[in-house]
């Protein structure tokens, strides 16, 4: 008797064109997008150039988005950047994003309406797997993949097995997306959904914005996941009607889908988290921290929290207050409308009263790139995604991963700290 | 097909920062950025490495970033083949569509040694530590995979076919 399907599986069936798939069963799905960055994209560009089809499947379902390095922090990623522009404009690429439009990919394609339910998605970035907050199939690939999916439209995939996080409860008042998947990795380890599909269900759900989501499915790499996955509900809907250029379609997981393993994760006790170094499994809860950690910097931005709701509390938190001294705190919000309406609602002028800085969108320190590299020795509390050595720069540096408030909060205090503090 | 060298052996979730530091990635000439290959977990590695040298690992082995960069710093710089516990599912992928070799093998990636000199027979699958004596047998891939490899990676297959 055929078992049912999981919420990914039916999605990667109907685009396999497969009336049913099965866990590990290798099929070749049709793309609704493909996305690529200044990183990658050269290297894809030279991968299709020894390709004999030498066209872009189509135009209009490739999104290219410059984004790491830009804008260009040295002559390499300039000559990168350029690259990319050249290319997009040969095979006129509708959706290329370049200084003035951009912002960080995996804010800026859901905000464009370019990411809907339903879809299949391919990146050359690992954390394509952001789109799954609106019930889409996306995931990270690498560069040949990427060139492979732009001239053909298609991809391979093994059907992922998959893993049931049933979130039930109201979460706390600082409890963010970012607190759920912190705990959630601590609980399984950097390799805990090592090929397989997180489906977060539960009724929990409607008390997260879809900026929370973002943040859980956005993470679902560092524990080693092929995607993360959330069902459509009101307030998925409600994000697609208003930023939406493509209808969507919905997909629900069947009853008797098999899950490898289920676990529920009552919202209502989980307490702010942080990463210590060097990976993203290493959580405390602010609770548990016992020491004083000083910080050098702190970094509030990147694909995982530099969203409205992240900006929003990070400027509740340092209103009429101020950055600690010997501090460094850089704010990046993602994308340039993201920047806009932390303007106009006046966000910006409490950052830099607080003595933050506010940089135009860019991945830059996330990856120790730029615009916040950090010195032998320094430790920086960051709302981005990894804690990897060296990741911010400096071999000997180090990474707190946190939520925005506790960011925020640390950067006033100077120390890792609770935003009650 | 056959690989045969020198171990170098690494731990658990050896991820893609330090296989290739994200402040080379601006840089496009595949040998310049080799030059940087595991700097920032072994900063002797690439001038201990000999040609067809092997990496061993544990598990998770190329977390982290989907930057095919990993894989080919590994395979420019001369490494024959990287057998490891498991492997991060994006690194996998890369590895197999860029032709570097790699073998799940959670014994091999245990018993072998920093040091040995192992033999890898990637028809059969079959691993041998020929200082230590034992043999083990790594998890053989589906036809599909076979098929990217024996073309040289993904773009050649899709050209032949």
């Amino acid at each position: 008797m055929q078992k049912g399907m999981t919420m990914t599986q039916k999605i990667l069936a109907d685009h396999a064109g497969l009336p049913y798939v099965v866990a590990g069963q290798l099929i070749e799905a049709n793309l609704d997008l493909v996305l690529g960055n200044d990183i990658t994209t050269p290297v894809a560009i030279a991968e299709m150039q020894k390709m004999h089809t030498k066209s872009v499947f189509d135009q209009d379902k490739i999104a290219l988005v410059m984004d790491h390095f830009i804008p260009n922090k040295d002559i390499k990623s300039a000559q990168n950047c350029k690259c990319v522009r050249e290319f997009a404009i040969k095979h006129e690429i509708s959706h290329y994003y370049d200084v003035g439009q951009m912002g960080i990919e995996h804010a800026l394609l859901p905000e464009q309406g370019l990411t809907v339910a339903g879809d299949v998605i391919i990146g050359a970035d690992s954390h394509t797997c952001t789109y799954g907050a609106l019930g889409a199939f996306s995931t990270g690939v690498g560069s040949t993949d990427m060139a492979a999916g732009m001239a053909t439209g298609k991809a391979w995939f093994k059907v992922p097995g998959a893993i049931r996080f049933n979130l039930t409860g109201i979460p706390g008042k600082w409890i963010s997306g970012k607190d759920v998947i912190l705990h959630i990795i601590g609980m399984i380890g950097v390799d805990g959904a090592l090929y397989k599909s997180m489906e977060f269900t539960g009724d929990g759900i409607r008390y997260l914005s879809m900026d929370d989501r973002f943040t859980i499915a956005n993470m679902a790499i560092e524990a080693g996941g092929k995607n993360g996955i959330f069902p459509v509900d009101d307030v998925a809907k409600a994000y697609m009607e208003e930023h939406g250029k493509r209808p969507y379609k919905i997909y629900t997981a069947d009853e008797d889908a098999e899950y490898e393993q289920e676990y529920t994760i009552d919202l209502s006790k989980l307490k702010p988290t942080v990463a210590f170094p060097h990976l993203p499994e290493n959580t405390k809860t602010i609770d548990e921290i016992g020491e004083k950690i000083t910080v050098d910097q702190a970094v509030i931005g990147s694909c995982t929290n530099g969203r409205m709701d992240d900006l929003r509390i990070a400027a509740m938190i340092m209103n009429g207050r101020k950055i600690a001294k010997n501090v460094r705190c850089i704010v990046i919000p993602a994308t340039q409308s993201i920047y806009l309406q932390a303007l106009n609602e006046g966000l910006i002028k409490t950052f830099i009263e607080a003595g933050a800085i506010v940089s135009t969108p860019t991945c830059g320190p996330c990856l120790g790139g730029y615009m916040g590299v950090l010195a032998e020795g320094e430790r920086c509390i960051s709302t981005t995604n990894r804690n990897f050595v060296g990741r911010m720069g400096h071999v000997d540096s180090e990474v707190y991963l946190a939520s925005p408030a506790v960011a925020a909060a640390s950067a006033i205090a100077g120390y890792i700290t609770k935003p009650e503090d | 097909m056959k690989a045969n060298g020198t171990v170098h052996k690494y731990g658990d979730n050896v991820d893609t920062d330090v296989i290739i530091p994200a402040r080379y990635l601006a840089i496009q000439d595949r040998n310049e950025l080799a030059e940087h290959a595991m700097e920032d977990i072994d900063r002797d590695f690439v001038r201990n490495l000999k040609k067809g040298d092997l990496v061993v690992a544990g598990k998770n082995f190329g977390c982290g970033s989907s930057r095919e960069h990993a894989p080919l710093v590994l395979k420019v710089s001369g490494v024959s083949c990287v057998i490891a516990e498991t492997f991060a599912r994006i690194f996998f992928r890369n590895a197999i569509n860029i032709g570097l070799p790699i073998i799940e093998c959670p014994q091999a990636a245990a018993a072998i040694k920093n040091g040995d000199q192992v033999e890898v027979d990637f028809d059969s699958g079959e691993i041998k530590d020929l200082t230590s004596g034992e043999t083990f047998q790594g998890a053989p891939f589906p036809e599909f995979m076979q098929k990217i490899i024996v073309n040289g990676g993904l773009i050649n297959y899709i050209n032949n076919q």
